[in-house]
């Protein structure tokens, strides 16, 4: 795996959003989901987006995953212009650029752990001898591949979860978005995904944005922590435990 | 998506929801089905009925008649052609010109009369037709009993198996299909006597009555020949197991001779007085040719040369035009009605669709969020929706055929009883195969077009918080 190229350029912004707003009208009254957020991260930085439950971390992150639209303000990621991209290319952009894991793995029952797996390269048209050894080799590094075939719903939490990672990471996107993927696992499998996560971002020089309301999790895992309340980025902290992007490459 | 995952993918989900799926499809291949029976129905029919009229080896034949003949019927003629009195006489020439035309096999004079026939001294007034050999390979003669004419100008005969009835003294009035032509094989080589009246040519007289008397009077006119009787002895050499009622053209008689010997004989035809009458030469005309065509299609343009021959032309396409016409007809009604079931059956499939996207948005959320285009999406749906199509399409042929072959078997038993013998009156064509699942597939990718459209519009973030 190319373990340098990314953790190189720390300095080379990955996300940008200016002012960005996600109002829900329902009936009279207006939900300010996200209401002006701006926020900067560099390409391999680890960050970690806190705040109580309501506060607009799931909605900033659609945001940034160009899943959602934001009502006003912009999205940039690596020069892009999210809001100016058409819905086809913004399938591209989810396609190739970002991965996303799940608070509840979203996984499609009906395939097998390599089928979810290698779903993007179906999307992509990657032809079906590649689809089936990178399949495999991504579960190789999850540490799932002996339960390839096996369903979803015959696995544990924690290998679900795995499974889902190794799905998002399958298209080796330049970002992972995490959607509190530790919140239905206990903590010690919650543990093994995060050392995975940060494995990714350390050795592959990925940029990570992780939601959680763990501080805890925060502080061991991410260099920044940027807080979220009512939609608005309320402070942002630097852990100073954590080492920087790619210098320390061993697991506590 | 490439289109061997598509089909991959479409033929997983229709496994998921197993029960509702084969309904739907089970669905479709009953309107298929309807389909394919009403339209088998109507393409057998038609068939049957074309069947009998090519048995009749009319279909590949132009009768030719002289205008001349026709002069009575004047208002009825078109004011372009000829005149009748310029029109040619249909005389060996003539034969001889039309058999020369393209695509054309052969022209032969028709030779038809009535006269007596002496069978062990008893007397029988019947209809003489003359065969050319060609006749030998046609239709009508199937199952004879004996056999055809040894060569064209044989002192032979073939009778019909009503006539042979008739010799026999069996009463041919009930029903002469109980019979078989092998019943009557016993009169094969014995001999059979026609009187008939020879015309011969004679001093010419002058004409005294202009041509319109003639005409009207049917008159024998005093003019350039004589009539002498004379006799024909013929070894009857086959029974023709025909239908006498059925209209056959040539075959029309119930006594068949070789047409040379027909030729030779220069028997008095009904039709000789007219055409004697304004004939200048002695050279003999004929009332009628046939003319064989190497193929039913070029039957009209056949028609057409011999047309502008200046003669009269009719072929059974000419009849046989309003009977095709019904049948479009008839087909389009029956392809109307076996497609209502199939436009009920698409309506299965939306509601299938509708249903499957309601219980699919979770996965159609996480499919778009990992990168799956709106394209990607609907062409899944439009793949589920075809894949139906083709399925029940296919079952829906084979559900027809079998229900079409089954009817048509519970028929041939009623037929049977009746006495009347089996048809074969269902009919399923290749072409109606392929076009019955072309069109189940077109209809069910029709259906899945708004199932599809509004998959592809699920908004993820909407689609993901469901569950
Ligand atoms: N589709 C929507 N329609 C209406 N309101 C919404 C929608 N999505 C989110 N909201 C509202 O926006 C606010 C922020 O929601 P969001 O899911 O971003 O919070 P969160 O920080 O992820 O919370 P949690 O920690 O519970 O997941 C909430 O008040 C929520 O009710
Ligand atoms: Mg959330």
């Amino acid at each position: 795996m190319n373990s340098s190229s990314g953790s190189v350029g720390t300095e080379r912004t990955a996300i940008r959003t200016h002012e960005v707003r996600r109002h829900y009208t329902m009936g009279q009254s207006v939900i300010r989901a996200v209401d002006g957020v701006s926020l900067e991260i560099a390409a391999g930085e680890f960050v970690a987006l806190l705040g109580s439950s309501g506060s607009g971390k799931s909605s900033l992150l659609n945001l940034l995953a160009g899943l959602d639209r934001p009502t006003s303000g912009g999205v940039i990621v690596q020069g892009r212009e999210l809001s100016k991209l058409s819905r086809e290319e913004l399938a591209h952009y989810r396609l190739h650029v970002v991965g996303m894991v799940f608070q509840s793995f979203n996984l499609i029952g009906s395939m097998t752990v390599a089928e979810n797996v290698e779903l993007p390269l179906r999307f992509a048209e990657v032809e079906r001898s590649r689809r089936d050894t990178l399949a495999l080799e991504a579960l190789e590094r999850v540490g799932l591949r002996a339960r390839h075939d096996h369903r979803p719903s015959e696995l544990s939490g924690g290998e679900q979860q795995r499974a889902a990672l190794a799905r998002a990471l399958i298209n080796r996107p330049q970002i992972l978005l995490a959607d509190e993927p530790t919140g239905n696992l206990d903590s010690r499998t919650g543990t093994e995904i995060m050392n995975l996560i940060r494995e990714f971002n350390q050795q592959l020089g990925m940029t990570v944005v992780m939601v959680t309301h763990e501080r805890v999790l925060a502080e061991k895992y991410a260099q920044r922590m940027i807080f979220l309340a009512d939609g608005k980025l309320v402070d942002e902290q630097i852990v100073a435990s954590a080492a920087a992007p790619g210098l320390e490459g061993r697991q506590p | 998506m490439k289109l061997p995952d598509l089909t991959e993918l479409a033929l997983r989900n229709l496994r998921e929801s197993v029960l509702r799926n084969s309904l739907t499809t089970i669905g479709i291949s009953v309107g298929v089905a309807s389909l394919v029976a009403m339209l088998s129905l109507g393409i057998g029919l038609q068939q049957l009925a074309s069947r009998h009229l090519e048995k009749s080896g009319l279909f590949d034949t132009v009768i030719v008649t002289s205008r001349r003949d026709l002069r009575h019927n004047g208002r009825e003629q078109n004011n372009s052609e000829p005149a009748p009195s310029e029109s040619p006489t249909l005389d060996e020439a003539a034969r001889a010109k039309m058999e020369h035309l393209p695509n054309v096999l052969e022209a032969y004079p028709d030779i038809r009369f009535i006269t007596e026939l002496r069978f062990e001294d008893k007397p029988h007034l019947t209809m003489v037709s003359a065969l050319p050999e060609s006749m030998k390979n046609n239709d009508a003669f199937e199952g004879m009993a004996g056999q055809f004419f040894t060569s064209t100008n044989a002192d032979e005969a073939i009778l019909q198996k009503s006539f042979a009835a008739e010799l026999m003294g069996k009463d041919s009035k009930r029903g002469i299909d109980q019979y078989k032509a092998a019943d009557f094989s016993s009169l094969l080589g014995k001999q059979i006597t026609m009187r008939y009246a020879q015309r011969q040519a004679g001093a010419p007289v002058p004409e005294t009555q202009d041509e319109k008397d003639v005409d009207e009077l049917m008159d024998v006119p005093a003019t350039a020949y004589s009539v002498v009787s004379r006799e024909q002895k013929l070894t009857i050499v086959g029974i023709a197991d025909l239908d006498p009622e059925s209209m056959r053209g040539p075959t029309r008689g119930k006594v068949f001779l070789p047409l040379g010997l027909a030729e030779s004989l220069h028997v008095m035809q009904p039709t000789d007085l007219r055409a004697i009458a304004s004939s200048s030469s002695n050279q003999p005309t004929y009332s009628s040719i046939s003319v064989r065509v190497k193929d039913p299609k070029q039957v009209e343009s056949v028609e057409n040369a011999i047309k502008k021959m200046g003669f009269n032309a009719f072929s059974i396409l000419d009849a046989t035009r309003s009977l095709r016409q019904f049948f479009a007809v008839l087909d389009l009604f029956l392809g109307i009605f076996g497609s209502l079931a199939l436009a009920v059956a698409s309506i299965g499939i939306v509601n299938t669709l509708v249903m499957a996207i309601l219980e699919r948005r979770r996965e159609i959320g996480i499919m778009k969020a990992i990168g799956a285009s709106d394209g990607d999406v609907r062409k899944l749906f439009f793949a589920e929706a075809g894949a139906m199509g083709i399925l029940g399409g296919i079952a829906g042929v084979a559900l027809g055929w079998t229900i079409g072959h089954v009817i048509n078997f519970g028929t041939n038993i009623y037929l049977k009883r009746q006495a009347l013998p089996p048809e074969h009156f269902w009919a399923v064509p290749w072409w109606l195969v392929g076009a019955a699942v072309a069109f189940a597939f077109v209809v069910s990718l029709v259906s899945g077009l708004y199932p599809a459209g509004r998959a592809a519009r699920l908004d993820p973030v909407q689609a993901l918080r469901y569950e």
